[in-house]
């Protein structure tokens, strides 16, 4: 230690760097002491420089030495110390002295870089291909079980530095196993706004719910939860803002709002000025006891859709191409648990994670908008309103270190569905048979392995209710690789 | 939109209200270890309210950035911490999350111990296939108490830089407390110079500034390279070695899963013994003190 002191105070003396942070007199004055103690201890002084300039120099290879001359400064610097310490501690607190030693190039400025690789085999009862969820206008993202047998998945490219003092950026590329390159995220975070706020813009996944904020290789399935397939095209990401406040309390509560441009399900592209969609979010969170924390909270995603086709067959089994125009908002409340013992949770610990979604949506329906305006029969488009619902339960248990079980359970209700032309008489219900009043569901049950904590394997099972009285028995195994410096992930 | 900007300023300002901070003591303090949250109440008394991040049960490089954590760091005039990358899985994401300006790495209130200590076990190459290597060197500096007498110094600083009309109350109780710290390390090393020569196996790199310090002699680690739990394979290879040089005990910290170091020591016929990692890590280990009073006679007990 006296080592480390010594070479502060004498890089202070001899090199003059800190030219911004000493006073000449500060300098005068240790200058001063160190020459009674050279004069006390000349010989011991000038053998500790000779070890201290070649500990410094091989920086750390010579441990065990600067180990000896500490020791010995020790004997030889007791009076000093004190003194010497408070003025070596002020020069680092100043970070006039810290670098000593450590080569900086501009290397060094480089972001975090970080590499996923994903990849799986899955056997699929059913033809991925006629997935469809029974009851609930199709979402476009990526809900299908994906594709049967082996399969790469989407490889993602992380970057994430300080810009500057202020700000922090993050980008994540998802590069398609059949080419093609997905900007992911792509936002920016203030550090220092201050008295709790944090401010966000860019492309990035919304902190609605819980599951939503997370990537797909911090899941603890291989799928997203039927929930979030329906009700979010599997995650609600945007182009836009996010302005968060913590408050300054024992319990976290956090507030949040955000507006973004609309740009996915249950939202489309509109071409307009000003926001397209928009989001609050409240959360509170604390533990209970050394053992147990947990955190719940409320979300509101409100958004328009214009235009927002599907697919459909009518009821003489024509392919149809439908539009929803209208409102569109959707409730989110979530719960998470979790369990570690005196909050250690590298041998055991549980995590319990529950959502519920509510979304109604308002306004009219077009049906079969590929035919010519001019043949378009009247009452062929009509008032559509929907008040569907789903939730998901999920449970995951590490038994032993490396080793983690766990299930999950979906419903999904189509609710009410009222269609202006089914209605009116003009349609059947059997005109829209995307729509036929279903109740989806799956089970889930998961095993994974991971070697350590850049690695993970899982076999999952998975009993599919999806599409109206069909099972699709889904058989997953996998694997997840986080190569290079990736940073933490949420709690 | 207008709706939602009133309904969120209401909310904020209802939380603003309900929120009345307690303004006894001049600084709140996160320390990411208890023991630096203990050296901080030694240098602060009732000028620091203390939060400890983590107990001595939990291992530091495994904690989740749970919302607690979170509400504290917001709260938090001060984040100390062991630094060299012991935090990197959490700290950055409480910072980051709290919006909080001060914390922010780099500033005045970002006290890392690590910046004011020579560490040791520094990498010669980085490469993940060697396990959870620290860049910058053996993170767990708080085993050697003449470290905890130089990070004292430079905490009674910023300390004083922070809450300046506390300044002289800080310099006095460092002054004390080095004083007090002296004399308590003349006493361990006394009190253990029958240690000094004896060979240990240890479970994870935890003590190795503390083994340093007192010149015991690390001979083996349960773990086959750092941060991978012991295999019985390398169990069995490191008992292997024992015949040759055999160790006087099999030492492990407060937070580590018995199990390993119990099934070594059965068939190592050695004592398996725990060492508490941090203040709290023991019934025994109450303050900074009692803690290496704790360590220094688990050792002799065990090891003699």
């Amino acid at each position: 230690m006296q080592r480390k002191i010594m070479a502060l105070a004498l890089a202070a003396c001899f090199v003059q760097a800190p030219a911004y942070a000493q006073s000449a007199a500060d300098l005068a004055e240790i200058r001063q002491q160190l020459d009674a103690m050279k004069r006390n201890y000349e010989s011991r002084i000038e053998a500790l420089e000779k070890r201290l300039a070649e500990a410094e120099a091989r920086a750390g290879s010579a441990q065990q030495q600067a180990a000896q001359a500490g020791r010995e400064a020790q004997v030889a610097l007791k009076e000093a110390r004190q003194a010497e310490a408070r003025q070596a501690a002020t020069q680092v607190a100043q970070g006039t002295g810290g670098a000593a030693g450590r080569p900086q190039s501009a290397n060094a400025f480089n972001p975090e870089m970080s590499l996923i690789l994903q990849g799986r085999a899955a056997r699929l009862s059913q033809d991925p291909a006629t997935y469809a969820i029974g009851g609930f206008l199709p979402s476009g993202g990526e809900v299908d079980p994906g594709k049967r047998g082996l399969s790469l998945a989407e490889s993602e490219i992380v970057l994430s530095a300080n810009v500057d003092p202020n700000v922090n950026a993050t980008f994540i590329a998802a590069l398609a196993p059949e080419g093609g390159v997905n900007v992911e995220n792509a936002y920016f975070q203030t550090l220092g706004l201050g008295n709790g706020f944090t401010l966000k813009g860019g492309r990035f996944f919304s902190k609605i719910g819980y599951q939503n904020e997370q990537h797909s290789h911090a899941w603890d399935f291989v799928d997203a939860p039927l929930a979030y397939r329906a009700f979010f095209g599997g995650q609600l990401a945007d182009d836009g803002v996010q302005l968060r406040w913590v408050a300054p309390t024992d319990l976290l509560v956090e507030l949040g709002a955000e507006a973004g441009r609309g740009l996915n399900f249950p939202a489309n592209d509109r071409n307009k000025n000003g926001a397209g969609l928009a989001t609050l979010f409240a959360r509170v969170g604390g533990d209970l006891g050394a053992s147990h924390s947990w955190r719940t909270g409320l979300s509101y995603v409100r958004t328009r859709a214009d235009n927002r086709s599907w697919d459909d067959a009518d009821s003489t089994g024509a392919a149809v191409t439908n539009a929803f125009t209208g409102r569109s908002r959707t409730w989110v409340a979530d719960l998470v648990w979790k369990w570690a013992p005196e909050g250690n949770p590298t041998a055991q610990n549980f995590k319990f994670q529950t959502e519920y979604f509510r979304r109604s949506e308002d306004g009219t329906l077009a049906f079969d908008t590929a035919t010519p305006p001019a043949t378009l029969t009247p009452g062929l488009t009509g008032d559509y309103a929907s008040r569907q619902s789903g939730w998901y339960a999920q449970g995951v248990y590490q038994f032993m270190p490396h080793w983690r079980a766990g299930v999950r359970v979906d419903r999904l209700s189509s609710g009410r569905v009222s269609i202006g032309q089914v209605a009116s008489g003009a349609l059947t219900a059997a005109d829209f048979p995307a729509l036929a009043a279903y109740r989806p569901g799956a089970g889930s049950a998961m095993l994974d392995w991971s070697p350590s904590e850049f690695s993970r394997f899982r076999l999952q099972f998975t009993r599919d209710r999806s599409r109206p009285g069909v099972t699709d028995n889904q058989l997953f195994l996998q694997y997840i690789l986080s190569l290079g410096a990736h940073g933490a992930h949420s709690w | 939109m207008l709706n939602v900007k009133r309904l969120l300023c209401g909310l904020a300002a209802a939380v603003s209200l309900a929120a009345t901070a307690p303004a006894a003591a001049a600084l709140n303090v996160l320390a990411c270890e208890p023991e630096w949250g203990a050296l901080a109440k030694e240098l602060g008394a009732d000028r620091v309210n203390i939060y400890n991040a983590t107990s001595a049960m939990q291992d530091v490089h495994h904690i989740q950035a749970r919302p607690s954590l979170i509400a504290a760091a917001r709260r938090a005039d001060l984040v100390v911490c062991a630094g060299a990358e012991l935090e990197a899985g959490w700290l950055p994401l409480l910072t980051r999350e709290s919006g909080n300006a001060k914390i922010q790495p780099g500033g005045l209130a970002y006290f890392e111990a690590a910046k004011f200590v020579t560490l040791i076990d520094v990498p010669a190459r980085l490469d993940r296939s060697d396990g959870d290597v620290h860049a910058q060197g053996n993170p767990h500096l708080q085993t050697d108490p003449r470290n905890i007498a130089v990070v004292a110094v430079a905490l009674a600083g910023r300390l004083a830089e922070l809450d300046p009309a506390g300044a002289a109350i800080y310099r006095e109780r460092a002054e004390a407390f080095a004083t007090r710290w002296k004399a308590a390390i003349v006493r361990w090393e006394a009190r253990a110079a029958p240690l000094r020569g004896v060979r240990v196996v240890e479970h994870h790199r935890a003590f190795s500034y503390l083994f340093r310090w007192l010149g015991i002699e690390v001979v083996g680690y349960l773990e086959p390279k750092p941060g991978v739990e012991p295999s019985t394979g390398h169990m069995a290879q490191l008992l292997e070695t024992q015949r040759a040089r055999p160790a006087k005990a099999v030492v492990r910290t407060s937070y580590n899963d018995p199990r390993a170091s119990v099934w070594f020591a059965e068939r190592a016929k050695r004592p398996a013994v725990m060492l508490p990692f941090s203040v709290g890590g023991s019934e025994a280990a109450r303050d900074l003190t009692s803690w290496f009073d704790d360590i220094v006679e688990r050792l002799l007990k065990a090891a003699l």
